[in-house]
């Protein structure tokens, strides 16, 4: 191949095929989630500090910003969580084709909008 | 190949593996616990330290938290090596990088076992 024909790397101006989406939409959850977890250990150690703290913790959902912060990361983890088992599914060798990527994309977009929607069925 | 000292596993392949079996360790453990609060719907206080209180829970929450410091550094460190190139900068990202993972850790055994 001619190694001196032109290149275009600027991602703003190239439309990224669906399998790059759902990819680097895994990259962007993963990202989040690992500070995301500061709120979980927070949650989690009033949640079984005393029963206080569990029932203030409880109160604290009522708040509309922490109902958000909550469908947010439960969001970039059920979506994670859908995107981790096609990678998996992927490294069984099944969908290795360009269709098979187009396919496992498209499911794990739908899958991933499916959990999305659910936890904010959950949160409000 | 490339000589790396600050990636998990010392190996892309080691990286590979400790991401895989961590993820799944980390998909279980968060369906478990999805399950729990589904069929808990008024989750009180008490069904909740109870099942906290259980030592095979600690041991399970204690292995999640390993595996989600592991699973995070290996994502955080392909996320440097990928869009960082500053030497500097990426070395100072996984300097923070690495700091999270401690206080996590730490923080979440004290959680567990601290009370």
């Amino acid at each position: 191949m001619n190694s001196n024909r032109p290149k275009n790397l600027d991602l703003t101006t190239i439309e990224l095929p669906l399998p790059a989406k759902a990819s680097i939409l895994h990259r962007i959850s993963g990202f989040a989630l690992f500070f995301a977890v500061a709120f979980m250990l927070t949650a989690l150690n009033a949640s079984l500090e005393s029963a206080e703290s569990f029932a203030a913790l409880k109160a604290t959902f009522d708040n509309g910003l922490v109902k958000l912060i909550t469908w947010l990361i439960l969001s970039a983890l059920g979506y994670h969580l859908v995107a981790g088992i096609k990678h998996l599914v992927l490294d069984a060798g099944i969908g290795e084709s360009k269709e098979g990527g187009r396919v496992g994309a498209i499911i794990t977009l739908i899958g991933g909008a499916i959990v999305i929607a659910l936890a904010g069925v959950w949160v409000w | 190949m490339v000589a790396s000292i600050t990636n998990l596993g010392r190996s892309g392949l080691y990286d590979w593996v400790i991401q895989r079996l961590t993820a799944v360790i980390l998909a279980v453990y968060t369906l478990f616990l999805l399950g729990f609060v589904i069929a808990h719907p008024d989750l009180q206080y008490s069904d909740w330290q109870q099942l906290f209180a259980c030592t095979a829970m600690k041991v399970a929450s204690l292995l999640a938290i390993i595996s989600m410091c592991a699973h995070g550094w290996v994502g955080m460190w392909t996320i440097a090596t990928d869009y960082i190139k500053p030497t500097g900068i990426r070395f100072l990202f996984l300097l923070v990088t690495a700091a999270f993972v401690f206080v996590y850790l730490v923080w979440g055994i004290d959680i567990l076992w601290g009370a």
